[in-house]
């Protein structure tokens, strides 16, 4: 029923895009795919705000990043994309550049050098992990817990591993319903080496190893979807700790004031940024180039961590970022990337996730249904 | 008499009484063009698509189609990779599909059979434009300039004669001519071939071909192709790679519907999954059975509500209608918070029981995040739908029946079961069927209250629609689910007589 | 009125009120021995239903007892008070065949299948329509239903039986036959019925005497030919058959004649009914069919009216003439089609007078 929906959406979309949109847009608009709420609120202070007042170029913003592939998808195979640049997390971004839903770029034409003259694919570095995506900040998938249910006398926790510990921090849990991170997690607090796990997922030994991990909190753990959840049931006093990404656990924090702290030891690095969907009129590409061009500059990079505790995906962004814009707190801190909280972490093998993610995913689902 | 009634104009009546109401029925035909359009639109193409959907497998013909005809040859339950000529074709396909940005998309077609297909492609793209089939390039342009003029190419191949004894190149040729055109927007007769095209040739020529211009390859050191791939990624050389590409290389495809019961096309035929992939069968199963349940609660629930509203003054009964109806103009996503923050275990149900104290503190009830939370959640969202079909069949149940009842000397019990209750039945199952329909296509809910256990096979829809973009698979599980639904309906027709379906009056 | 001892139904000082605040039914009471047929009559919210509905069960007093030989039923729910009803709107279960219909009393009454057969039989047979039994309901006609209605009322052969304008919904021909059939009926089982309508003519062909009720009080209790001659009041003779009626001021009383003089000044003769005092205001009461206007026929020494002929209609039967007569145009005689009979022309003036004891001089 649901597919049927979804296709019925589908030509809709199809059928709506193709009337409402016959000519493409509006000349001096430009539709902007986010994520919504405070994420979307940092991009537009950030970029958007001084984007529109230096060109004159007005900026939609569409909050559909959560469904972006499939309505990318969908909207490919209409023939009429409304969109002009899309926000997507790094491993989307491998996945429709994969299909052709998404344009390949040259990182060194299309990106602003840094100040000091190195070029984009040198600043951005390791973060350019496909052709098509550019890379926007840093976030991490680690976890936060409640200060005041630590266990009288014991040291509170420090980070992935002690989710697996029920002797030492009873309570419920929560982790995210997919294999990403869970698995790496499960081998590494099971002893392996950082070096081997992934090595060691490729083989059914491995991933027998990591289910038998997790199996030992399974039924003390709450699954989660969405990435608010995890805030929710920490507000609530539902679980002891949970995963989620750093930005929501700051708002908890710093601005919620919640007795929640961070536990940022095996943190993993994700990266989230835009693509340009493909089939886009030449004017178009020209108008989103330019807007990406200065986007992705290494002030305005900075500029968005004052907004949200996420990092600048380029290396000479960093030490540009200064303090919280409204809070007045210094935000290095708070980034994944603090040499602080980086003594043990670990990227989203991307590359690695794309091949496995669909064997891995439906083991996953199969064993947590188990 | 006549065999025939004649008109007054002396045509069959017949004729003529056929041709006034096809005017008629043209007539009537028109006016509900638009409407007929709009349900063809919304409706029934999607549902075909979804169908075409869930067996379409065209990708893997379309992106390799000289390496599909090539690996007929192959036997796939052979433990060696194919041969030479099936990496050459496989060359020539991977270095155009490369052009066409396509490799990827068949890359992640095919890892939806088997992992690690998508990063081989993914690498092969890269890869292919690296061979050392530049030796042929340059070896043909080395002995005769014409091979490196373009226009000689161009002319040779507008020669039947020369593509009479050179089809493989001239296939190459011409599937980069067009490549060219279309994605680099170059015109053929101002490039040099790229080397496939001269690979091609060289196969041609050392198999003993007659070239249009006399080159001699035999002292050209052959580059072994399958070892240039398995440069690339020693996968190449696995066997059960080719397996799937020859086994996925049909136009239609029952793939996907296997998947969709957790069985697989392996070497020997049809076999089940490992069990550890095993989810589907489990998901549809539970999606009935918990669809049954939220039925039953609905019934249970609805069943008393709509008949107090039926009985009660219709301004009261219009009052309280409003509350049944409330539901449906909050949002889903607020609802279903509302349970959480009522049904968790810190919540509103658990501090009431832990006060009262039916419940002990270290011991609260599990009700969400898990089947029960699905239930509870769900026969909240779907209640109305049973409430509202079963109200207007009440409605329409004089009480003078129970009045009656009462007179012939039924108590109260048997007056309600022998005769008010078998005249709702039809609005039972009206709302059953809404119920049951609604409830098996859900999918926000069990994913936010559902935790592991109380997930629909909706949410693997959902999930492979935007998440993994398998869309074959999600259709065939939609095809699957239809189907489902579509049985218990005949089934339903069966039993209780889909006439005695009503939805009001 | 008090109860009767040996009444086989009784209401005793019965009172209904809905909201608190009015009283539907206004002290009733009534008793009517075995085997009478009974009809309540009067205008909708006259609370004769409310009656029915009392002693079906469906419906409390609010005060007094209700009696069924004797013994108060107040408290007992209806399905054990053992009394047939017949619905208006039939009330078959349509989800039942005809048979199942009647066979639901007798299945509640735990009667073994053979002896619930043939009760069905002989009840299908009693209203002719033996062949019906595997029918539903909606396969049936409006008359046929009332007839297996009937029939279901009376397979379990309760002693009493109400009826709530059974006949309402059937049109006028199969109305009389059936009336026919259910008063034979009656009488052949020596059934006691109460019956409910609002049609007159039905409550007068039926009954053995008719209550017409009206504001929650019976107006009169009597058979039918009493009921219509010799009506108490004027609602009762105003609702009872066509009626003439004129205002006045009784103005000598002697005897069991008085002579009122009404509002136009015209003096006539009639018989006090319930005026008791000269000078009382009164409602002079005359059926058209009692009024002559041949001077032959006039008798000498009555009053006479002056009449102008306002319309003549030909109804068949009989002719109806409107006339104007002491201030009103609304007065109308009724006279029989025979060959001798004289048919009036507007315009024309006559005279006419009546017997003194057909003309009743009701209240006001």
């Amino acid at each position: 029923m649901k597919t049927t929906m979804k296709l019925m959406a589908t030509s809709c979309l199809t059928l709506t895009a193709s009337m409402a949109f016959a000519d493409g847009h509006m000349a001096n608009e430009m539709t902007i795919v986010s994520w919504g709420g405070a994420y979307s609120a940092s991009q537009q202070n950030a970029y958007h705000a001084p984007y529109m007042e230096k060109t004159g170029i007005n900026i939609i913003n569409d909050e559909s990043s959560s469904e972006a592939v499939a309505k990318l998808r969908a909207m490919n195979e209409a023939g009429n994309v409304t969109w002009d640049l899309v926000d997507v997390e790094a491993a989307d971004a491998i996945r429709l550049c994969d299909e052709g839903l998404a344009v390949e770029i040259d990182a060194d034409e299309v990106l602003a050098a840094a100040p000091d003259g190195t070029s984009a694919t040198d600043d951005f570095g390791a973060s350019l992990i496909s052709d098509c995506f550019i890379p926007q900040i840093v976030f991490s998938t680690t976890f936060g817990y409640r200060t005041d249910m630590v266990p009288a006398g014991t040291e509170p926790p420090k980070g992935a591993c002690d989710v697996f510990d029920l002797a030492k921090y009873p309570g419920k849990r929560s982790l995210n319903r997919n294999p990403i991170a869970n698995m790496e997690w499960a081998l590494l607090c099971d002893g392996v080496a950082y070096a081997d796990v992934y090595d060691l997922l490729e083989t059914e030994e491995g991933q027998a190893r990591a289910f038998a991990k997790l199996d030992t909190i399974k039924d003390q753990t709450i699954w989660w979807t969405a990435g608010a959840e995890t805030p929710q049931l920490l507000a609530d006093g539902e679980i002891f700790m949970g995963s989620t990404y750093n930005g929501r656990l700051f708002s908890v924090i710093a601005e919620q004031g919640q007795p929640v702290g961070m536990a940022w030891d095996w943190q993993m690095f994700d990266l989230d940024g835009w693509v340009i969907p493909s089939g886009l009129s030449d004017d178009r590409m020209a108008r989103v180039l330019d807007y990406v061009n200065f986007a992705t500059d290494t002030q305005r990079l900075a500029d968005q961590a004052k907004y949200i505790s996420y990092g600048p995906a380029r290396a000479s962004s960093a030490p540009l970022v200064g303090d919280h814009a409204t809070l007045g707190i210094p935000m290095a801190p708070h980034m994944p990337t603090d040499p602080a909280n980086a003594e043990n972490t670990f990227y989203n093998n991307y590359t690695w996730w794309a091949d496995y993610r669909d064997d891995l995913d439906a083991k996953f689902q199969a064993w947590l249904s188990k | 008499m006549s065999d025939k009634m004649m008109a007054a104009d002396g045509r069959p009546l017949k004729a003529s009484l056929n041709r006034a109401l096809r005017r008629q029925k043209l007539r009537a035909l028109a006016l509900i063009a638009p409407l007929l359009l709009f349900i063809v639109i919304t409706f029934v193409m999607p549902i075909a698509d979804m169908l075409f959907r869930s067996v379409e497998n065209e990708i893997v013909s379309e992106t390799l189609p000289r390496t599909t005809i090539a690996l007929q040859e192959w036997d796939e339950s052979s433990a060696t990779p194919p041969g030479e000529p099936v990496f050459a074709a496989l060359y020539t396909d991977m270095a155009l599909a490369t052009e066409y940005k396509t490799h990827t998309r068949l890359g992640s077609r095919l890892n939806y059979e088997m992992t690690g297909i998508s990063s081989l492609f993914r690498k092969s793209g890269r890869g292919v434009g690296k061979f050392d089939t530049d030796v042929y390039t340059k070896a043909f342009q080395d002995s005769n300039a014409a091979y490196a003029d373009p226009a000689q190419w161009a002319s040779w191949m507008a020669d039947e004669t020369v593509r009479g004894q050179l089809p493989m190149t001239a296939d190459a040729y011409d599937a980069w001519a067009a490549m060219l055109i279309s994605e680099e927007g170059d015109v053929p007769a101002e490039e040099t071939p790229w080397d496939f095209v001269f690979t091609a040739l060289y196969l041609e020529a050392s198999a003993g071909a007659t070239l249009p211009v006399d080159v001699d390859v035999s002292s050209v050191e052959p580059v072994s192709l399958m070892a240039q791939f398995e440069k690339i990624d020693e996968d190449w050389a696995d066997p059960e790679v080719w397996r799937t590409i020859k086994i996925y290389s049909p136009r239609y495809t029952n793939g996907y519907f296997l998947n969709s019961v957790d069985l697989m096309k392996g070497a020997d035929g049809i076999e089940e999954r490992p069990e550890n992939e095993q989810i589907y069968i489990t998901l549809f199963v539970r999606t009935m059975i918990m669809s049954l349940s939220i039925m039953g609660m609905c019934v249970l629930l609805g069943y008393p509500i709509a008949w107090i509203l039926a009985n009660l003054p219709s301004r009261t009964a219009n009052l309280l209608m409003i509350l049944v109806l409330l539901p449906f103009w909050t949002s889903l996503l607020v609802r279903t918070s509302a349970w959480k923050v009522l049904l968790q275990q810190e919540g509103v149900i658990n501090d009431i029981l832990v006060w009262i104290g039916l419940v002990a503190d270290d011991n609260r009830l599990q009700m969400i995040n898990n089947q029960t939370g699905t239930i509870i959640a769900m026969t909240h969202i779907l209640l109305p739908f049973m409430i509202l079909p079963l109200y207007s069949v009440m409605k329409t149940i004089p009480p003078s029946y129970l009045r009656a009842a009462k007179s012939l000397g039924a108590t109260d019990w048997t007056a309600f079961w022998r005769v008010y209750f078998p005249q709702s039945v039809p609005g039972i199952g009206a709302g059953c069927i809404l119920v049951f329909i609604l409830s098996i296509g859900y999918y926000i809910t069990p994913e936010l209250v559902g935790g592991t256990k109380g997930v629909f096979i909706s949410n693997r829809i959902a999930y492979h629609i935007s998440s993994s973009l398998n869309w074959g698979l999600a259709a065939a599980l939609g095809t699957i689910l239809l189907v489902i639904v579509m049985l218990l309906y005949w089934v339903y027709d069966k039993i209780v007589g889909i006439d005695n379906v009503k939805l009001g009056g | 009125m008090t109860t009767a001892d040996g009444a086989f139904v009784a209401f005793d000082r019965v009172q209904k009120s809905y909201d608190g605040e009015t009283l539907v039914v206004k002290d009733l009471n009534l008793s009517l021995p075995k085997g009478e047929f009974l009809t309540m009559l009067g205008p909708s919210g006259s609370g004769k239903t409310t009656c029915l509905m009392m002693l079906a069960g469906f419906e409390t007093a609010t005060h007094g007892d209700i009696l069924l030989d004797g013994v108060s039923i107040n408290n007992i729910p209806p399905h054990k008070r053992g009394i047939g009803m017949v619905f208006q709107n039939y009330a078959l279960f349509p989800h039942m065949t005809v048979a199942e219909n009647l066979s639901f009393p007798l299945e509640v009454r735990k009667f073994g299948k053979s002896e619930r057969e043939e009760k069905i039989k002989r009840a299908l047979d009693m209203v002719q329509m033996g062949s019906f039994a595997g029918r539903r309901p909606a396969q049936l006609s409006g008359g046929q239903q009332q007839r297996i209605a009937l029939a279901r009322a009376l397979v379990f052969e309760p002693e009493l039986v109400l009826m709530d304008e059974p006949l309402g919904a059937l049109d006028k021909q199969l109305r009389e036959t059936l009336q026919f059939e259910i008063t034979n009926l009656a009488h052949q089982l020596g059934i006691t019925t109460v019956y409910v309508t609002h049609d007159q003519t039905e409550a007068l062909t039926m009954s053995d005497r008719v209550a017409v009720f009206d504001d929650g009080r019976i107006q009169q209790l009597a058979p039918p030919d009493e009921l219509y001659e010799k009506p108490l009041n004027s609602f009762v003779a105003q609702f009872i058959g066509e009626n003439n009626t004129l205002d006045g001021v009784v103005q000598e009383i002697k005897g069991d004649t008085c002579i009122v003089k009404l509002d136009s000044g015209d003096i006539i003769d009639a018989v006090p009914v319930n005026v008791s005092a000269v000078g009382e205001r009164t409602k002079v009461s005359i059926r058209p069919e009692r009024v002559e206007f041949k001077s032959e026929r006039l008798q000498k020494d009555a009053h006479t009216l002056k009449a102008e002929v306002l319309e003549f209609i030909y109804m068949g039967d009989i002719f109806r003439t409107r006339l104007r007569v002491a201030g009103t145009d609304q007065f109308v005689i009724k006279t029989r089609n025979a060959p001798d009979q004289q048919r009036l022309k507007p315009g024309e003036m006559i005279e006419i007078g009546w017997l003194a004891e057909d003309c009743r001089a009701l209240d006001a």
